[in-house]
């Protein structure tokens, strides 16, 4: 079943997928068996869907796939996976429950009359946990009782059952610990000698040169290199990854810039917020940039409220006072807000009005002794819907039936009724289309105006350099580095976006992997 | 009933999913009209002043409950144990009147505070470790059917007429209990529409993340609706010792089957966020027109009970249909 090396195993040109916008246009790529293939860029470059699209996920827009010398074009993942082509996912897909010779044979277990043949289901199961090397796991053992990083194995094992000549792994190692990592690593090794062509997909640049042979780059859907790794140093990887100038400008008026309004002191949460310190001012429009996952929804939560900090110290006013925030009332009440990222998960009622939304954390302003008045619940309502252009038919509309941005502007507008001092936005334009961004960037800007302090979280590098005044760096839950306009280049703040990942240092994984799921 | 109706025709605008319109309250006296009219073709005694008296003084205490019980499903809890305290309530106004020889007035208000201390337990476990309220209420359930026999020493005790004039009838067959049971369901349905509590109530049945995050604590509002749905179960306690003559340790029993019935045919939505206190009284009614109907045309028990949980699955199936409805417009 083993193909000679490097021999191409699976070609693709052209490949490209549209959803409302284009995310992936035009990649051709070859995956050579035994062969690790480094894919790599910044978030949304287009590296899952990708992935999605080999592995019959997702279905193509445009281009073609030849698979071992035949058209392949998979209608779903299981088809992708009778031909042999594979992929870990990131969240693993088992029952943990189930014992790790019924998970690994959970869609063929062998049976008599619908009796399971246990003595049978343990034989696969042993040689198929021996393939990744895990001889020593017993078959019987609930998956559950296992470290991430042997359910990982697990998770590779029955990808390995049956044919196997592609397997893509989407960060794999997001969660397991150095030594977890490095078993991992012997093991795709192991893949590789035996023919499989691999696709890794990190960030971790350090781990891409450690395990890969090849990189290929993705920037804004498009391929930009596809070479031996060797020739590229990390700094140049980072380039790679960048490589483009900011193409946009926007005047945002004239703003002054005040004392300081909050101040974060050593806020620490497990290990994903350590030790964050940083200041804002009046006025100020605050960025903090980052790879998914470096701490900065958690960050936003703890400032907020919403989790609570291990250790640290909030202090907001003028001076800033220390506060305690131990519940998103208490940040309410001292003048925070925080405008979440999922918007329809924790920030509304989708089934509610727009004016029962504004409304909701107003209640107090639109009623007298407890008992609503609907008509300033009304006016109120109208009166942000004008402010915020809200396109809607009216404020009894169901806030389920907007358009993303207008889902967004009424989140907003409930907390500029509050009149808070400091707003913390978590991807304020995410899933919003273009226009509506612009308007988002506009309010933003005339908040700052009106003597407030925002911080803005963001994915969209550009966006933050578009908008703010000093942009805060995190990485593996560390604030790295902080930027000022004019002081900062892309490429810095992209190195440090990457600084936290690049030794694999203690600081890194020496806590324990938990198993909160 | 114009209390939501009142911005309907301002635009052609498609509603948002909790709105109870006149669409919904014309569908359920649809059906119970239906129904009436169905029942009067059968038995020629049923569209009688004896039927409606008696109805009307019979439904006082499922009332009140399903009243309690709107509110428990709007926060997307359920209270299983309402039957099991209003019989404790029951029982402790006995113990109260015979053994302690006090009022009425004290006998009642101890009665009702002994229900809503219940219901405080019970809310206030389900919100301190976020257990299913499910689970809680099942467990209040059988400590407050313990504590009842414990009371009355199983025994049922016989009270008398001191509160008899509770549903004695006034004027046109309705007795006070029934008038009592009705200002509840109006002052309840405004508190439902018209008052912040009201609104928080929707808002954390319809997402309870987006309320803490919106800078209210959700807690002490939780745990008010269940202490409420005890005050409640402790009125319909008064109310059935009033027509009994007595405190029953067995009273209620399988009583919430019964209510959560009566509101979820109202169209109240199980999942939560969705929920009106007058559908709920048309429920109540089209499950007691049911069963006093069955009872006249002379339909056995095993008749009526295939009947009354066909007509409940029907109900259910209805409003899921209709939610699904509601959620792929969204």
């Amino acid at each position: 079943m083993s193909v000679p090396a490097n021999e191409t195993v699976l070609a693709v040109s052209g490949l490209g997928k549209t959803y409302a916008q284009p995310v992936l246009g035009d990649v051709t790529l070859e995956l050579r068996g035994g062969e690790v293939l480094a894919l790599t860029g910044e978030n949304g470059a287009g590296k899952s869907t990708l992935s999605k699209l080999i592995s019959g996920l997702e279905i193509p827009t445009t281009g073609r796939m030849l698979y071992r010398g035949q058209p392949y074009a998979p209608g779903s993942r299981a088809e992708a996976e009778r031909l042999g082509v594979r992929m870990v996912m990131q969240e693993l897909n088992l029952l943990p429950t189930l014992t790790v010779a019924e998970n690994l044979f959970l869609d063929n277990l062998p049976s008599r009359l619908g009796w399971i043949s246990q003595k049978r289901l343990r034989q696969l199961a042993s040689a198929a946990m021996a393939q990744v090397g895990l001889d020593a796991i017993d078959p019987d053992t609930p998956v559950g009782e296992l470290g991430i990083g042997h359910q990982q194995m697990v998770e590779i094992a029955r990808n390995l059952i049956g044919d196997c000549h592609v397997l893509i792994f989407d960060e794999p190692t997001a969660m397991l610990t150095a030594r977890e990592v490095e078993l991992l690593f012997t093991q795709i090794e192991r893949l590789r000698q035996r023919g499989v062509a691999i696709v890794y997909i990190s960030h971790r640049l350090e781990e891409l040169q450690q395990v890969a042979q090849r990189i290929a780059v993705l920037r804004d859907g498009k391929l930009v290199c596809a070479e031996p790794i060797q020739r590229y140093g990390s700094e140049q990887l980072v380039n790679l990854m960048v490589g483009r100038e900011l193409g946009e400008h926007i005047d945002l008026g004239q703003r002054s810039i005040g004392a300081p309004l909050l101040k974060v002191d050593k806020l620490c949460r497990g290990d994903k917020v350590r030790e964050v310190s940083f200041e804002v001012r009046a006025g100020e429009i605050f960025g903090i940039s980052g790879l998914i996952g470096a701490g900065r929804t958690e960050l936003l939560r703890l400032i907020y409220g919403a989790d609570r900090a291990d250790s640290g110290q909030v202090a907001l006013g003028q001076p800033p006072v220390p506060v305690t925030i131990d519940s998103p009332k208490a940040a309410v009440k001292a003048g925070i807000a925080l405008i979440t990222e999922d918007r329809k998960g924790e920030g509304l009622l989708l089934s509610q009005s727009i004016s029962a939304n504004i409304a909701l954390g107003n209640l107090g302003a639109v009623s007298r002794a407890g008992v609503l008045d609907a008509d300033a619940e009304r006016e109120l309502a109208e009166r942000q819907i004008g402010a915020m252009r809200i396109r809607s038919a009216s404020p009894a509309q169901a806030v389920g039936e907007l358009s993303g941005g207008n889902q967004q502007k009424v989140v907003i507008g409930r907390w500029l009724e509050r009149d808070c001092q400091v707003l913390l936005f978590d991807e304020p334009t995410r899933g919003i289309d273009v226009g509506a961004k612009f308007d988002i960037y506009g309010l933003l800007a005339e908040l700052a105006r009106q003597g407030k302090a925002l911080v803005v979280v963001s994915s969209d590098l550009r966006e933050l350099m578009l908008i703010c005044d000093r942009i805060a760096v995190l990485s593996a839950g560390r604030l790295i580095d902080t930027f000022d306009r004019d002081h900062w280049t892309q490429d810095q703040l992209l190195a440090a976006a990457f600084a936290g990942y690049q030794k694999r240092d203690a600081l890194l994984h020496d806590a324990a992997p938990r198993m909160d799921a | 009933m114009k209390i939501t109706t009142n911005t309907s025709d301002a635009a052609p605008v498609r509603r948002s999913g909790t709105y109870f319109g006149l669409g919904t309250y014309l569908g359920l006296a649809g059906a119970l009209l239906a129904m009436i009219v169905l029942f009067s073709s059968l038995s020629s005694h049923f569209l009688s002043y004896a039927t409606f008296s008696t109805l009307a003084n019979q439904i006082p205490d499922l009332m009140v409950l399903a009243v309690g019980m709107t509110f428990v499903l709007i926060i997307g809890g359920i209270d299983l144990s309402v039957g099991s305290v209003l019989a404790l309530a029951a029982s402790a106004v006995s113990v109260a009147i015979l053994g302690w020889g006090w009022g009425v007035l004290p006998a009642a208000l101890l009665g009702m505070a002994v229900a809503a201390l219940a219901g405080t337990v019970t809310g206030s476990i389900t919100v301190a470790w976020r257990i299913p309220s499910f689970i809680v209420s099942l467990g209040v359930l059988e400590m407050a059917r313990g504590l009842a026999y414990q009371f009355t020493d199983s025994r049922t005790a016989y009270i008398g007429d001191a509160f008899a004039w509770f549903s004695n009838p006034i004027a046109f067959g309705i007795s006070p209990a029934f008038i009592i049971a009705v200002l509840v369901i109006v002052l309840a349905q405004l508190v439902l529409t018209r008052t912040v509590f009201g609104r928080y109530l929707i808002g954390i049945g319809t997402n309870e993340e987006a309320v803490r995050l919106a800078g209210i604590d959700p807690r002490p509002y939780k745990i008010l609706v269940f202490a409420l749905m005890g005050v409640l179960a402790g009125l319909a306690a008064l109310f059935q010792i009033s027509r009994l003559e007595a405190a029953d340790p067995n009273a209620g029993s399988g009583m919430e089957l019964q209510v959560i019935a009566a509101v979820v045919i109202g169209g109240t939505s199980l999942m939560g966020g969705r929920g009106s206190v007058i559908s709920t009284f048309f429920g109540v009614l089209i499950i007691s027109v049911l069963a006093a109907g069955l009872a006249q045309i002379g339909a056995s028990e095993p008749t009526k009970r295939i009947i009354t949980g066909a007509v409940i699955v029907i109900a259910v199936v209805l409003d899921t249909y209709r939610s699904r409805r509601a959620n792929r417009r969204n």
